[in-house]
């Protein structure tokens, strides 16, 4: 995966969390997934499809999730809240939606959330490999992105080369 | 001023909610996709709305457009994070008069809405005084 698209997740998970959360965070440095690993207690998923197609995941513990949940939505959220799943769902949604944007020349369109929520889950890896982790440390606690992705050329970028095929 | 807020989060209608009546605008109403938006619409007549793009049923540029089939006029602000130029296009194309990308502040929401109601000549909330002590 082009570590642009990489940088892209990055940036969006930064602003999301600062904007909506008034959360600064600490990105540290993306790794490929090796294996499973432990799991986590709360997934958020958004599916990619068109010219990207695959997923990005956010995980967290439950704690780390209630706590991120409670300064997104301004009132305490805890797990078991009826508004839980669908703060996590909606930051899943714009971390997804602020990287998609900086995809130039991508047609890409974004699934609605998914949430599971369940003590050490993990998430099943699909077909598409490798897998990307993003590791996120901020004052409330770790989470991790999980990224699983291919991605087309940029239209603008496949038409140029079709041109110069062509001529 | 009544404003309809049609968005499949919960969590970011009652966000808007709050910012909202901090700006004075008390009169809220809320739809979670844009066919359940439809229905409220034709009973509760808003002056402005905001709207998402992404929701289940009836999404909400399909919402704008049939909107603006019954009313040509009513202030529509999309707030999405389809950020892309291309989508703000279609949505202009559509007939919204104002688009606010998530993530968003209270601050960028204000502004917007400040924007919109200045276009469309409809009056401003005047925001609550704060409590005395």
């Amino acid at each position: 995966m082009d570590v642009r698209y990489i940088n892209a997740f990055v940036r969006s998970i930064s602003n999301t969390c600062e904007t909506m959360c008034q959360l600064p965070v600490t990105v540290g440095k993306p790794q490929i997934k090796s294996n499973e690993g432990p799991g986590t207690d709360v997934s958020g998923v958004i599916g990619f499809s068109g010219d990207a197609a695959g997923c990005v995941v956010l995980h967290f513990s439950f704690d780390v999730a209630s706590r991120l949940a409670t300064k997104f939505a301004g009132i305490e959220i805890t797990p078991d809240h009826e508004d839980f799943a669908d703060a996590i769902g909606e930051l899943a949604n714009m971390v997804a939606g602020g990287a998609k944007a900086q995809f130039d020349g991508l047609d890409i369109s974004i699934s609605l959330p998914n949430v599971i929520v369940g003590e050490n889950h993990n998430v099943s890896a699909s077909r598409i490999a490798p897998r990307i982790v993003i590791p996120c440390d901020t004052q409330i606690g770790q989470f991790h992105v999980e990224i699983g992705m291919e991605i087309g050329k940029p239209k603008s970028l496949a038409s140029a080369e079709t041109q110069g095929a062509a001529s | 001023m009544k404003i309809m807020l049609v968005d499949d989060s919960r969590t970011i209608r009652n966000i808007q909610k709050n910012v909202l009546k901090q700006l004075g605008y008390e009169d809220i109403v809320d739809a979670e996709d844009g066919v359940i938006a439809l229905q409220k619409y034709n009973e509760q007549i808003p002056d402005l709305m905001i709207i998402d793009w992404n929701m289940p049923n009836m999404d909400g540029i399909t919402l704008i457009r049939k909107i603006r089939e019954i009313n040509k006029t009513i202030p529509m602000i999309m707030c999405t994070t389809e950020a892309e130029k291309s989508r703000v296009l279609e949505a202009i194309k559509a007939g919204v008069n104002n688009y606010i990308v998530k993530p968003f502040t209270a601050e960028s929401l204000n502004e917007k809405l400040t924007q919109t109601l200045a276009k469309t000549g409809l009056s401003q909330a005047t925001p609550p005084a704060p409590a005395s002590a």
